[in-house]
């Protein structure tokens, strides 16, 4: 089987689902399971994980894994606090790192990402830390001991696309660990097109939570994020600037 | 006699109802009016706050708002209040909400808003940011543009609930100050038989209260506590929410506003307060007000009138919204005979409170079908069909290992 495999854990799912910006934990449950995901981001701040009838019930019920991240914080002290809390709360030493520079891009800050990931490596944690689209940053969080590197295609939110697809493939070609393209998928061809460049998988939540109808839109997310693994296994033809029969031309 | 259980505006409102009705009604709570209700803004505004996959939520939201005058006229009447003139002395009034944008990305949502609300006939109009200062004067100059939401309402909740209480003594309706410890049943045999009444707390009422009361039916209007009496998918969702005080009042209309991506809004109170709401939090039974609840609704606030900062700070709370998986409320039947429910309003409950007491009088049985309990109940002999694989809520006490 085509298995993604993050830190020896098997999942036959490639799309990795958010959960921030759902209107309603229904709307969220439908969603999650039309997507088909098996892996679920949580923002731990502003969140008590004991506190019954939450997202984190909604998860449970669902069966799929919870991958508590640091969304909203700005420092790494903070977020080696926060990982450590969603550890204790959780039973989980799973985390996506997330440490944002500024509320207004929500871009992440590399060097704060890159000491807290260290910290949290040190401390036993399976890291994934979410970073911007640099080749050389994804290679020392690798070397540092992250189990996968989650470069953005464009700010969280943004429903921008993969902005610069180039810097992407560099990072697949380089890295040892998963590549999951994180954040800026605005529809369901730039969820493919993440896949075509090599990445393993795709995580998004915006583009699902904010869509008019998000069950259709997660399940067009699902299909997508397998037809551009399949596309990127079978290989593509080279592009060419002029026509070649696919028939013969002459009967 | 019908027992409601609960004394916030739903409740209130209920038991108002019945008795004007003829019917007797008894209310207990061991605080009226002192919970969500004390919190809320007052907000009556079903059309400005439509979203994706919520008709539903507005198809009740404008029933109830239309309710709202007539609800308010003979409240206060009921009430003895002084004449009012039309804030009917609860501050009513229906000038409507003010939605503005600012940056490109803001005004981009509010067209695409503004497109649904098309689509689904919502009578608001698209002004340009000139267009919103003037309605507006003090609201910020980098404002890009807005949608006016002409019907839309607002009230204060605490005068509404203070008019209720009035009401409900005038009429002699008893409102017994004590929390209920849990609901009677009429437990022979197996299995559970109908609700029959409640059992008191009468430790925390100081053994001044009986220790049960018997009732022919009992509504469960408890919000956030309806949870652990009846086992109802109703989960806190803490808000924090702030009070400004000023001599002169500073806007005319509710104004709502996207700031970066957060929403927040300002409510006008004819005493010149203003209302800044509101965050929206997964906190379970926490009420604490925090640093980054405070900074978040002054920062998104000023944003849109800066001159909030030159108000004094009144007050500053926290309330629990019951909120329910679908965002809509559960009124109707529990299943359990003798028990109604009137819970899970989350952040409506000010606005769907005179609905909600109709549809416990049976009337509008098409919008009382969008709010049945039944729908969070799997089907006799089958899975559930629709909604979560197992329940979203249940009673069961610690916590569990995540796999």
């Amino acid at each position: 089987m085509d298995d993604l495999i993050i830190a020896g854990e098997k999942f036959s799912s490639r799309l990795i689902m958010g959960t921030g910006g759902a209107p309603s934990l229904e709307v969220l449950d439908q969603a999650l399971a039309a997507s088909g995901t098996e892996l679920t981001t949580v923002a731990m701040r502003r969140l008590d994980p004991s506190a019954r009838g939450s997202v984190l019930d909604v998860l449970r019920g669902r069966g799929i894994k919870v991958l508590p991240n640091t969304a909203g914080c700005f420092t790494a002290g903070e977020a080696v606090l926060t990982a450590r809390l969603a550890r204790e709360a959780l039973g989980t030493n799973w985390v996506k790192l997330e440490v944002i520079a500024d509320e207004r891009t929500l871009l992440p800050d590399p060097i704060e990402t890159f000491d807290a990931a260290e910290r949290l490596v040190a401390d036993g944690f399976v890291v994934l830390p979410y970073i911007g689209d640099d080749p050389a940053l994804a290679r020392r969080l690798e070397q540092a001991g992250c189990a996968a590197v989650m470069p953005l295609g464009a700010p969280i939110g943004s429903g921008l696309g993969i902005r610069n697809p180039h810097n992407i493939e560099l990072i697949v070609e380089a890295a040892g660990v998963p590549v999951i393209l994180d954040a800026g998928i605005g529809t369901a061809s730039d969820a493919a097109l993440a896949m075509e460049l090599g990445c393993d998988a795709v995580l998004l939540a915006t583009a699902v939570t904010r869509a008019q109808r998000p069950d259709l839109m997660a399940a067009a997310m699902r299909g997508a994020v397998q037809a551009g693994r399949l596309a990127r296994q079978a290989g593509r033809i080279p592009r060419r600037r002029y026509a070649e029969a696919s028939s013969p031309m002459t009967p | 006699m019908e027992l409601i259980v609960g004394g916030g505006i739903v409740g209130l409102s209920i038991a108002w109802r019945l008795s004007r009705a003829g019917r007797p009604v008894t209310v207990v709570d061991p605080a009226p009016a002192s919970g969500a209700s004390h919190a809320a803004a007052g907000m009556l505004a079903p059309v400005s706050e439509v979203t994706y996959t919520e008709e539903p939520l507005l198809r009740l939201g404008v029933a109830s708002l239309r309710r709202w005058p007539s609800f308010a006229a003979e409240l206060a009447a009921d009430a003895g209040l002084p004449p009012g003139g039309p804030s009917y002395g609860l501050d009513f009034r229906a000038d409507g909400t003010l939605d503005v944008a600012f940056g490109t990305d803001d005004l981009a949502a509010l067209d695409e808003l503004a497109a649904f609300m098309g689509k689904l006939g919502l009578p608001v109009e698209r002004l340009t940011g000139r267009e919103c200062r003037r309605l507006e004067p003090m609201l910020a100059p980098s404002v890009r543009g807005g949608l006016l939401a002409p019907g839309d309402a607002w009230v204060d909740p605490r005068r509404v609930t203070s008019a209720l209480l009035a009401a409900l003594e005038r009429r002699g309706v008893p409102v017994v100050r004590a929390r209920v410890s849990r609901l009677l049943r009429a437990s022979q045999g197996s299995g559970e038989g109908a609700v029959v009444g409640v059992e008191l707390d009468d430790a925390a009422a100081g053994g001044t209260v009986p220790a049960e009361i018997q009732a022919d039916g009992v509504v469960l209007a408890a919000g956030v506590w309806s949870a652990e009496l009846a086992g109802v998918p109703v989960r806190p969702v803490k808000g924090q929410i702030m009070r400004l005080r000023s001599a002169e009042p500073r806007l005319s209309r509710c104004v709502r506003g996207t700031v970066h991506g957060t929403p927040v809004y300002l409510v006008p109170r004819g005493d010149g307060e203003l209302v800044v709401g509101a965050t929206q939090e997964e906190m379970g039974f926490d009420t604490r007000v925090t640093a980054g609840g405070v900074y978040e609704l002054l920062r998104d606030a000023r944003e849109l009138v800066p001159g909030v900062t030159e108000l004094e700070v009144a007050e500053v709370v926290a309330g629990l919204r019951p909120g329910t998986p679908d965002n809509l409320p559960l009124i109707g039947p529990s299943g359990t005979p003798g028990l109604t429910l009137a819970t899970g309003h989350h952040r409506g409950g000010v606005l769907l409170a005179p609905l909600t007491a109709a549809l416990l009088q049976g009337e509008e049985p098409e919008l009382a079908a969008l709010c049945s309990p039944a729908r969070h109940r799997p089907a006799a002999g089958s899975a559930a069909s629709r909604g979560p694989a197992v329940p979203l809520y249940e009673k069961t006490s610690g916590s569990e290992e995540l796999g």
